[in-house]
């Protein structure tokens, strides 16, 4: 091995190994709940559990809802900044960025002051409010990944002339972003909605304080109350993480390439 | 004939940099029409306000009679191609041109009888399936034309559409261009900076400086008869001859290189001498360069000399009292 492959090597051992080694760390504990033998038994007992599913299944489709939430709120804001507000976007990026700034507790204290159940829109009242509130708040919490997701992706299209081209054939703004601007940008918001996904999966407090049966929640009660499961649970949740990921990966090969040739 | 394509007095600030200042035109059903001027003239901001993206500081635009001046570009029924094609990545070259049919609700089928119409006028009949990254630039303009005219547009737009190609296409897509539009009738407003491009392919062209119309004519009328100095000196070249080169002409006088020649014609009736500075030969055309007194001057003669000329011959100018351009303002 030459010397200058020497260091580039090191630095990337090194890095896999502190990222490897507590996985690997983590996944044999998992499998250590029988005394001196390698079992899943920790795999079993958590999937027997029927509170896994349930919660599992609840911030799952508060995560969806929450993409598309997201979607509808970011797609549209990043183009029409982009197309006619440019002077806007120093803005934005700050904005988008408070949610990495604010503690969620401070979010959630916030809300419930707002929309308690003494308040003028009394969101908390009912089971269906909260979980529009929860899934708001999520919204907000992967505002500064899905911001960026997007706004990434439209950097790569030259989103101004084809609206224009779009426009001039009769198409409305509607159908210039349906039709146009999302396929294009297909790909990042995928990215987007995967780390929202990540995002809502894993997040405690605001379900906690909010009292909905998220799948957190049950991460951190499972934490306390169990030695080996917790350990399971973190191998399950990277197998989830890996797969989306991999997802993405695949989607993104059909996404449609848009560097145009000039020869 | 009733003008199709109207524009009275239109006006364009951006802020306080009026960069379009109250320019006029009229233009027949059918015409083929090329604003030409050199960059930052206000060409692309006229075709912008013909086409909706930009709102004009004042004036109207008319289409057909109808004042369009006000309406969004998608209620125009305008077709526009773009310098960088700006095809949708997203989808096949089908599906490109048959956009603005289907925006327009147009059936499938009909759409797909219309699509394979547009694809064998440009002469990429089976390209359908195709991406735009698929193809190369020359092709992915052809499209976007087809894409433009499809929807039977009443006016055709074209900004620049050939600048992104290289030297061959270019010409060969113009004359593409030019056929297809006599073909069909369209009337189109043609965007360039390159003179030779719009004086082959137009049947009028507007010549543009700084916000304002110098010229508006026939390529021969605007080439033999430039009614400014400006549009003498852009379109095509020019030899300026100072006073006192001219023995019996007062004052500043101009004329095209190709209007002088070494042996006498029968309607030449001024000479000049001088000796050959520099030559260029350009393979039919010879280019020399003669120092009449300090003044240079262009000369382009036929290649058919049987005896080379070599720099530092004296030679003999001829030319014709008829053919001088007096330069105005
Ligand atoms: N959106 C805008 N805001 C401010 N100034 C603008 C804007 N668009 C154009 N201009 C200015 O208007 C002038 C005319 O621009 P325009 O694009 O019409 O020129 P052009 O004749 O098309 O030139 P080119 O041959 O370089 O394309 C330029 O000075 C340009 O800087
Ligand atoms: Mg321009």
């Amino acid at each position: 091995m030459k010397a200058q492959k020497f260091w580039p090597w090191l630095i990337v051992t090194l890095g896999a190994a502190y990222f490897l080694i507590p996985l690997l760390a983590t996944f044999i504990f998992s499998l250590r709940m029988r005394r001196n033998e390698y079992t899943f038994d920790a795999y079993v007992s958590v999937f027997s559990d029927p509170k896994f599913y349930a919660t599992f299944g609840y911030s799952l489709s508060v995560g969806v809802f929450t993409i598309i939430v997201g979607i509808f709120v970011v797609v549209p804001a990043v183009y029409f900044v982009r197309l006619r507000m440019p002077w806007l976007r120093p803005f934005m990026e700050f904005v988008t960025l408070l949610p990495l700034v604010i503690p969620a507790l401070v979010l959630v204290y916030g809300y419930v002051r707002l929309y308690g159940s003494s308040s003028l829109i009394p969101f908390t009242g009912s089971i269906l409010g909260t979980d529009i509130l929860l899934t708001c708040a999520y919204v907000m919490l992967a505002m500064p990944y899905m911001y960026r997701a997007v706004d990434n992706g439209m950097r790569t299209i030259d989103i101004g002339t084809l609206t224009e081209a779009a426009q001039i054939m009769g198409a409305s703004q509607v159908q210039i972003i349906g039709n146009i601007i999302l396929p294009n940008i297909l790909v990042a918001i995928l990215s987007g909605a995967f780390l929202t996904f990540a995002i809502v999966i894993g997040e405690f407090t605001i379900a906690s304080l909010l009292n909905r049966p998220a799948f957190g929640p049950y991460l951190v009660g499972i934490g306390t109350n169990r030695a080996y499961e917790p350990a399971a649970l973190a191998i399950i949740s990277f197998i989830i993480t890996w797969g989306a990921m991999g997802m993405i990966n695949v989607l993104g090969r059909f996404a449609p390439r848009t560097s145009a040739r000039t020869d | 004939m009733p003008a199709f394509l109207e524009v009275q007095n239109l006006v364009k600030s951006f802020g306080t940099n009026t960069v379009v200042k109250g320019v006029n035109f009229a233009f027949a059903k059918g015409e083929f029409i090329s604003l030409l001027g050199p960059s930052g003239c206000g060409k692309t901001t006229i075709l912008r306000m013909i086409a909706g993206f930009e709102r004009p500081t004042s004036g109207t635009i008319r289409v057909d009679g109808e004042d369009i001046t006000h309406l969004k570009p998608n209620q125009r029924q305008l077709g526009m191609v773009f310098q960088a094609y700006a095809l949708f990545p997203n989808m096949t070259v089908g599906e490109n041109i048959a956009f603005g049919l289907k925006v327009a609700g147009m059936p499938a089928e009909q759409r797909r009888a219309r699509v394979d119409e547009m694809l064998k006028l440009i002469g990429l009949l089976g390209f359908d399936k195709r991406y735009p990254y698929e193809m190369s630039g020359g092709q992915q303009q052809r499209v976007a034309l087809a894409r433009a005219i499809a929807p039977k547009p009443r006016l055709l737009l074209l900004d620049e559409p050939l600048s992104a190609l290289d030297a061959k296409i270019r010409v060969s897509l113009r004359e593409e261009i030019r056929a297809i539009q006599r073909d069909l009738g369209i009337t189109t407003v043609f965007v360039t900076h390159d003179q030779e491009e719009a004086m082959s392919i137009s049947d009028r062209i507007v010549v543009m400086n700084s916000g304002n119309i110098e010229q508006l004519g026939a390529a021969h009328d605007i080439y033999n008869r430039p009614a400014t100095r400006f549009v003498a000196t852009f379109v095509g070249q020019l030899n300026t001859l100072p006073a006192g080169v001219l023995a019996g002409t007062p004052g500043e006088r101009a004329i095209r290189p190709e209007l002088i020649s070494l042996a006498p014609r029968p309607e030449t009736d001024l000479t000049l001498t001088g000796t050959i500075a520099d030559l260029h030969f350009l393979g039919s055309v010879q280019r020399l360069r003669v120092d009449i007194g300090g003044t240079l001057v262009n000369i382009d003669t036929f290649n058919n000399q049987t005896s080379p000329l070599q720099r530092g011959d004296t030679v003999t100018l001829h030319l014709a009292q008829k053919d001088l351009l007096t330069l105005g303002a």
